[in-house]
């Protein structure tokens, strides 16, 4: 037991730093589908766009400038997405708004594409961060550690923030129901903004924690862990904030436990969140802790 | 009454939604060629019965019958084996053969319009009728694409144009169904349940929204159709005209529990049924 | 009754206009086969003309299951796979097995349809029959897949359904590139070597632009047939309002599941015409984005129009790999600008997919078709609306 512990240890605490990064994703895209029952594809281009001004910011100021910047930027960034392409499509169907989304994520990658000529940048070293530690016989970085505290520590905040304060108030109201709270004189715009500024803030938080793992970003960065992010979101059932934090922790340990198995099992790394998907979604469609919902005939 | 052949019948059917309890052991039965009515105050879950019986929710306890088969059984099992609070919960057992979706009981012959109208709106008012002749055309998806069942396609096309020259809807074959006025759109969906070619039919509030004169000349429409396709008709109305107008019998029910039955005479008289309409005074 | 049903002159009019059209069209695409000489500009209008093609094919069938309907699919990308890959299989030589299965001992196929064929009825004659039996076989491979998939997929709903069905493409992805697979699949190593459509040829005459038209005709035909047809209708039902279908006697799941396979059908011949066309094939090109290309195409031409989807391919794939190349190479007319450099074609292209489906949500086509008999009707009708309208100032 020891000794598959010892032997596996690298991969469970890869898998709780990854799965504490998908989780800073994640909880962007539950609360997007939480108020605008909408699957958000370019948050993931976000966090990569995140990961690329880190890249550029890095290069021409000091660390302690560019980080507030990427979180700023980030920011700006995912509140612009919202209004220009989501926000005019309020009363059209449902599937034009994820239709626009998805032309958001192509453009998005498409610019990256652009700025860095088709060539992987290399992410800057964050100091402390990239540090290296011993644990348990394993060497890992600082970020392993710090990853899941971290994350925990602002999902803490952000449900206090949820259920102490106005506008968290008045998130969960325009989750429950848009067009009562929108009668009631709730400003869904701005409850709207404001869950995008908070999805993108934790994405780009995120991308810091993610890409200091990783040597470079590329312009497909984002892709996968917005996609697995995604998915850890269903699988917690989507709207739900603890659901989304506990299905990426599983995804993440998971897939690394799978990297664990040999290499002939590694290209089902990222299949497995898939295959996991599928299960919960035909099992238990609504996710762990979602709600059911019935149409009315 | 029992003379008749029993189309439909239900029995002890409860319909509970979590801890709500939406339709209680509800019992009626619908003899051949006869208009029957169940009627109640809003939210009494007449609808809920409808959809009980056309398939869209399996009862939590109960049995329908359609024309002497059993078509919906069940017994309250899962989480409901807990939570049921009707009646009759060890009466019944569930056969999963026999619960079936709400296409293959259409198949069996119900057919059923809808409270809020369900057109579809991106059709026109031919192609409306003609889609409902699917279920029953004799083709299968190859003999249709290769237009070796053009025959059909074309008995398909011929009735349907039949059925709309009866219910002066030939005029506006061409027209998309949702740009119809509200009253025609009401005898659209009427037709396009008639050309599933049922034996009885469920009509879902089919005077709401319509004006007096229009809910006459609708209650006379009902009556011709079933006269003319040797129909049955079960219908939900809130309208106490047409219901008494053109009714056999009457089922009452509030709460999801019936107060009261009978010929429409003893029903405009029923002070039980009188109370549930205007309230019980505080005296 | 039957009067009305009577063929009006219009419609005469527009087919033979259509067949004139049609035939005139593969006139060309022969010359330039074979007569026209190679050029700078046939060189860049055959690729897109093949390419358009074949994406015409991809993006129809991809507007079957999402416009026509209703089924927010973004599986797409798998079922090409699947297709471009039975077809490549089935379709590498004998003696090519060990060089392109390097790493698998010359993997466990040891023939080719096109070659056995060949050996019968002559090497050209083989290639292009074999093709074509194989191009079949890389649909029913597909739809075979699609029949698996949509057991537990199509019961979900709407962006449910989206995310299940990209799940599974990742899935099939993952599986292809599988080592254990690797004497069939070649694992995450590219297969090559295959009937291309440059090997289509009836004796000396070519036939590499001819031939995807074809195919690809021929199946948009046939999905035109299926969706005017009583099925057709059914699907439509479905898309419009799903609960009064099933209560009209639709079967959801049988409709939904034939939608589905079909559709997946004719993506897995798009995959073996894109492979035939690429000559080489890699399960790791086939991610999602390719799926949101597609996407994007149809919504571009409209969701709901077989004609839009079809203008749509050829316009992107002209303007991707053509007419927007300009914005990639540093100079307009001459003069040089200094942002565009590589990539930038792609994001303006981006930016007018956005301001598209901003602000024409509804696309090129909307719902509508492109017919020559509503053409000549609007021609028609307006010479006689002037006419008429001569006649009252008179």
């Amino acid at each position: 037991m020891s000794s598959f512990v010892q032997a596996n240890l690298p991969y469970l605490l890869a898998g709780i730093s990854v799965g504490g990064q998908y989780a800073l994703i994640a909880i962007g895209y539950t609360m997007v589908y939480g108020i605008l029952r909408l699957i958000n594809f370019a948050h993931g281009d976000v966090f990569m766009v995140a990961g690329l001004v880190m890249v550029y910011a890095s290069a021409s100021m000091p660390m302690y400038l560019s980080i507030p910047l990427v979180l700023v930027a980030t920011v700006a960034l995912g509140f612009t997405i919202e209004r220009v392409a989501y926000k005019p499509l309020r009363s059209a169907p449902r599937m034009s708004v994820m239709i626009s989304a998805i032309g958001v994520s192509y453009l998005l990658q498409n610019c990256a594409l652009y700025f860095t000529g088709g060539l992987a940048q290399m992410y800057p070293t964050i100091p402390w961060l990239s540090n290296s530690v011993t644990i348990g016989g394993a060497t890992t970085k600082m970020v392993t550690i710090v990853t899941p505290i971290l994350t925990v520590a602002l999902v803490f905040a952000l449900v206090l923030f949820i259920q102490k304060t106005k506008i968290g108030m008045a998130m969960r109201a325009v989750s429950r129901d848009f067009e009562t709270s929108q009668l009631m004189g709730i400003k869904i715009n701005s409850v709207i903004s404001m869950t995008f500024v908070i999805g993108c803030f934790l994405a780009a938080v995120g991308s810091l924690l993610y890409f200091t793992n990783y040597p470079s970003v590329i312009p497909t960065s984002g892709a996968m862990p917005g996609l697995k992010a995604f998915v850890a979101a269903v699988f917690g059932g989507i709207g739900s904030i603890p659901g989304a934090v506990i299905g990426a922790f599983l995804i993440g340990i998971c897939e690394n436990i799978i990297k664990g198995l040999g290499s002939n099992w590694t290209i089902f790394s990222d299949a497995f969140t898939f295959v996991l998907l599928i299960i919960v979604l035909l099992v238990k469609p609504t996710g762990i802790f979602g709600e059911k919902a019935t149409d009315k005939v | 009454m029992s003379e008749k052949n029993i189309v439909l019948h239900v029995e002890n059917v409860t319909m509970q939604f979590g801890g709500v309890i939406a339709v209680n052991n509800l019992s009626l039965d619908v003899p051949e060629g006869e208009i029957i009515a169940l009627i109640g105050p809003n939210g009494a879950g007449k609808t809920t019965a409808f959809n009980c019986i056309t398939g869209v929710y399996e009862p939590t306890n109960g049995l329908v019958e359609f024309c002497g088969l059993p078509m919906v059984r069940n017994f309250p099992h899962g989480k409901m084996k807990k939570q049921y609070q009707g009646e009759n919960a060890d009466k019944y057992i569930h056969d999963p053969a026999i619960s079936p979706t709400p296409d293959k009981i259409t198949a069996l012959g119900i057919a059923r319009t809808f409270q809020n109208i369900r057109l579809w709106r991106s059709m026109t008012v031919f192609d409306n009728v003609l889609t409902a002749k699917h279920m029953r055309a004799k083709q299968n998806v190859f003999s249709a694409t290769f237009r070796t069942s053009a025959k059909e396609e074309r008995r398909m096309r011929e009735e349907t144009a039949a059925l709309l020259e009866e219910q002066d809807l030939l005029q506006y074959k061409d027209e998309l169904a949702t740009s119809l006025p509200y009253g025609l759109q009401r005898r659209l969906e009427i037709a396009r349940a008639l050309a599933t070619e049922p034996k009885l039919l469920l009509l879902d509030e089919p005077a709401a929204g319509m004006n007096p004169q229009e809910t006459q000349e609708l209650g006379e429409f009902i009556q011709e159709i079933r006269d003319k396709y040797g129909l049955t008709v079960f219908l939900i109305e809130h309208h106490m005209d047409l219901v008494m107008k053109i009714s056999d019998y009457i089922y009452v029910i509030d709460f999801g529990s019936e107060i009261a039955r009978g010929v429409p005479r003893d029903i405009q008289n029923d002070q039980r049924v009188i109370d549930a309409y205007l309230g019980v005074s505080e005296e | 009754m039957e009067k009305t049903l009577r063929k009006d002159p219009a419609k005469k009019i527009g087919s033979a206009i259509a067949v004139c059209l049609i035939a005139a069209l593969y006139i060309v695409l022969f010359l330039l086969d074979n007569v026209l000489p190679a050029n700078g500009f046939t060189l860049m209008l055959i690729p897109v003309l093949k390419k358009g093609a074949i994406y015409s094919l991809i993006c129809v069938s991809m507007n079957l299951l999402n416009g026509f309907t209703g089924l927010f699919s973004l599986g797409q990308a798998g079922f090409l796979l699947v297709g471009a890959y039975a077809y490549a299989i089935f379709a590498i030589p004998a003696d090519q097995h060990a060089a392109v299965y390097q790493y698998f001992d010359g993997g466990a196929i040891g023939f080719s349809i096109p070659e056995a064929l060949g050996k019968l009825l002559g090497e050209n004659a083989g290639a292009f029959l074999g093709s074509i039996i194989c191009i079949i076989i890389a649909g029913l491979v597909a739809a075979g897949f699609a029949a698996l998939i949509g057991i537990p997929v199509l019961r979900l709903k709407s962006d449910y359904l989206a995310i299940a069905t990209l799940g599974f493409a990742e899935i099939i992805r993952a599986i292809f590139q599988w080592n254990s697979l690797g004497p069939v699949t070649n694992g995450s190593n590219m297969l090559r070597k295959y009937t291309s459509l440059s090997a289509i040829k009836i004796g000396s005459i070519k036939l590499a632009t001819v031939f995807p038209f074809l195919i690809a005709m021929i199946c948009i035909g046939l999905i035109v047939l299926l969706i005017n047809s009583s099925y057709g209708r059914a699907f439509k039902a479905i898309r419009d309002d799903e609960i009064a279908a099933e209560a009209m006697g639709i079967s959801l799941f049988k409709h939904k599941m034939l939608s589905f396979v079909i559709s997946s059908f004719f993506a897995g011949v798009g995959g073996a015409l894109l492979a035939m066309y690429q000559t080489t094939i890699q399960a790791s090109a086939f991610k999602s984005a390719m799926t949101y290309e597609i996407l994007l195409i149809v919504v571009i031409g409209g969701i709901g129009s077989i004609s839009g989807s079809c203008i749509a391919s050829f316009l992107y794939i002209a303007c991707n790999e053509w007419w927007l190349r300009f914005l990639d190479s540093g100079s307009f007319f001459g003069i040089s600008v200094p942002f565009f450099r590589d990539g930038f074609r792609k994001v303006v292209f981006s930016v007018l997919i956005m301001v598209i489906v901003l602000f024409f949500s509804r696309g090129i086509m909307g719902d509508k078709e492109l017919s020559f008999a509503g053409l000549v009707r609007k021609l028609s009708g307006k010479k006689a609306a002037q006419a008429a309208e001569g006649g009252d100032g008179k």
